[in-house]
């Protein structure tokens, strides 16, 4: 007599049962800010993420058509908070290729400064963070040292340590002082002593190795395919930098290279951040070296920047154009047209769309933020792996949330 | 790539294969402050995208957005425009479409299959603008409440909301 066989078990469906539901998030130590993914899971490893977002949506588009374009500073800082000055540059870089305008050479070595000590600062966060993130706490501490100081030259640029509002348009709100600059070379001085610690606690360091390396792969053809820029993008072997592909400010006039990885895993986008803040000394040293004299504001004449208290005070035109700016429906005119620009951010592509109706304020202020992008590319590049590597994979993508939901 | 005149001679060059494939009538172009925009019907959008794909080399999908332009002045377009920035690699050269789209029932067909990138982008736009994306394989709201049935960034929409805010239902402690 034949003995009846089971059927084969249907494993399609069975796997299906067999996994459960895990929410990560909104609030985890590990999303750093709030950031909410449900992961399907079965077992340890995960068979699907759906990200959710929007926590920290607040408007800040929206404002960006009630604010003008001097006080919209103040909102991007707050998008991309751990390098604000970068934000600020990437705003401003927007709105004076709305209007046309070539800054003073000072100001365009001002504004590199400020934005690669913003690139250090950040790098420092993300690497320093991500080791956090995988038990590393010692390389984080040392990381946030350095962070420390930067924030002593954000304040001793313009008052403000965690959001500095200092860029204006056409210029920017004070001049770098001796102070700036001696606070400036003292990060310098402490940079190299920074990076030993921290490569040598990580470079070598067998666990670490172990939960970054071929964690999170993404192709060159996916990163493209998904728009990725940045480290993530350079770390997966595209080439791409806007400072080289489409120089801005005073980026040509030095000397640096653009790192890049073929691998694609949260290491290789870890060593390109890494290699990244070296880059940034260099240029930061060869921008202090050549930083020129001369004004750092556009003159009175271009009818953009606020005049100084002691041209307000002794000159009639001072006087005149300080009016012009403050009151209510005056300020500056503007074409009636759009543009996008972009620069290369600490995370990636850092664009803004402007679309602009004459007056003042903007009539469409449109982020490209790096964080969104990339954190679409995460369901894909987690899929696979196990519970524990979401942490590595996040922090290795540097999401920001307050630039992810605006 | 040398810098100053590069982008140019490539959009250029993106021209001259637009060109020789679509001939005259499909798009209207207009240049400002070195971006170059092509304004192309709707019914043309995914015909011109592929075409700047894969005969252009424009393989990357720098940024998708959208404007409303209810009461912008001298406006004689439709009332809201997608725009898809594009960039070649090997040129430089990048180039910026844009489609109109107008009320009741504003929609455009999705990029989705030329672009994963534009997967999340495409959602916020449907999120603040209420632009329906053809084709799009999960068009939700990403960054306001499922329940939401406004869309913020429209211009007759008022800065501080409707009230959704303010009548907001709270829980207490007791009842929480």
């Amino acid at each position: 007599m034949p003995v009846h066989l089971l059927d084969e078990p249907e494993l399609e469906s069975e796997a299906r049962q067999a996994t459960w539901t895990l929410n990560f998030g909104p609030q985890h130590p590990a999303t750093h800010t709030t950031l909410r993914l449900i992961l399907e899971l079965d077992g340890e490893r995960i068979v699907k993420a759906t990200p959710h977002i929007g926590y920290l949506h607040s408007g800040f588009e929206k404002l960006g058509e009630h604010l003008n374009y001097n006080q919209y500073v103040t909102i991007v800082d707050r998008k991309n908070y751990i390098s604000p000055p970068m934000n600020e540059v990437a705003w401003h870089h927007a709105v004076e290729t709305l209007l046309g305008v070539e800054l003073t050479p000072r100001c365009q070595y001002i504004r590199v400064i400020i934005g690669e000590l913003a690139r250090i600062s950040d790098h420092l966060l993300c690497t320093g963070a991500a080791a956090l993130d995988l038990g590393a706490f010692t390389a984080f501490l040392f990381a946030f040292n350095l962070r420390e100081q930067i924030y002593d030259v954000y304040e001793e640029m313009s008052g403000y340590r965690f959001h500095p509002g200092y860029t204006r348009v056409g210029g920017v709100l004070y001049d770098f002082n001796d102070r700036v600059l001696d606070k400036i070379r003292k990060v310098l001085h402490s940079f190299p002593k920074v990076y030993a610690d921290m490569s040598k606690l990580l470079f070598r360091n067998r666990i670490f190795l172990d939960r970054m390396r071929g964690v999170g792969k993404l192709s060159k053809a996916d990163a493209i395919a998904h728009s990725c820029s940045g480290p993530v993008a350079r770390a997966s072997g595209v080439h791409v930098d806007l400072r080289k592909d489409s120089p801005y400010l005073a980026y040509p006039e030095l000397d640096f290279e653009v790192p890049y990885c073929e691998e694609g895993d949260c290491w290789a986008r870890f060593m390109v951040r890494m290699e990244e803040m070296k880059q940034s000394v260099r240029i930061l040293e060869q921008a202090m070296a050549k930083l020129p004299s001369g004004p750092v504001n556009l003159p009175i004449a271009e009818k953009l920047n606020l005049p100084d208290k002691a041209t307000t005070y002794n000159s009639m035109e001072g006087l005149i154009q300080h009016f012009e700016l403050i009151m209510p429906n005056r300020g500056f005119e503007t074409p009636v047209d759009e543009v996008y620009a972009a620069i290369e951010g600490p995370n990636g592509e850092l664009g803004y769309y402007l679309v602009a109706d004459g007056t003042e304020f903007a009539w469409r202020v449109r982020t490209r933020p790096p964080s969104f992008i990339h954190f679409s590319v995460f369901p894909h590049i987690i899929k696979g792996h196990m519970l524990a590597d979401v942490v590595a994979v996040l922090g290795s993508l540097s999401i920001i949330a307050a630039e992810l939901d605006r | 790539m040398s810098a100053a005149t590069a982008p140019h001679a490539a959009q250029a060059q993106i021209l001259a294969t637009l060109a020789a494939h679509f001939g005259d009538g499909v798009f209207s172009i207009s240049r400002f402050r070195g971006n170059l925009r092509l304004f192309v019907p709707k019914s043309r959008l995914v015909e011109l995208l592929t075409a700047l794909k894969q005969q252009c080399g424009c393989t990357y999908l720098a940024e998708l957005g959208a404007a409303d332009y209810l009461g912008y002045p001298g406006r004689t377009r439709n009332r809201f425009e997608v725009h898809y920035v594009l960039r070649n690699f090997d040129t430089g050269g990048s180039v910026i479409v844009k489609a109109g789209v107008d009320d009741p029932d504003p929609s455009l067909p999705s990029a989705y299959p030329l672009w994963p990138g534009a997967d999340w982008m495409e959602r916020e736009v449907f999120d603040m603008y209420g632009i329906r994306f053809e084709g799009h394989p999960d068009l939700r709201r990403i960054l306001m409440p499922d329940e939401f049935t406004a869309f913020p960034l429209r211009k007759d929409y008022p800065l501080r909301g409707r009230g959704e805010r303010h009548n907001f239902p709270k829980l207490t402690r007791a009842e929480s």
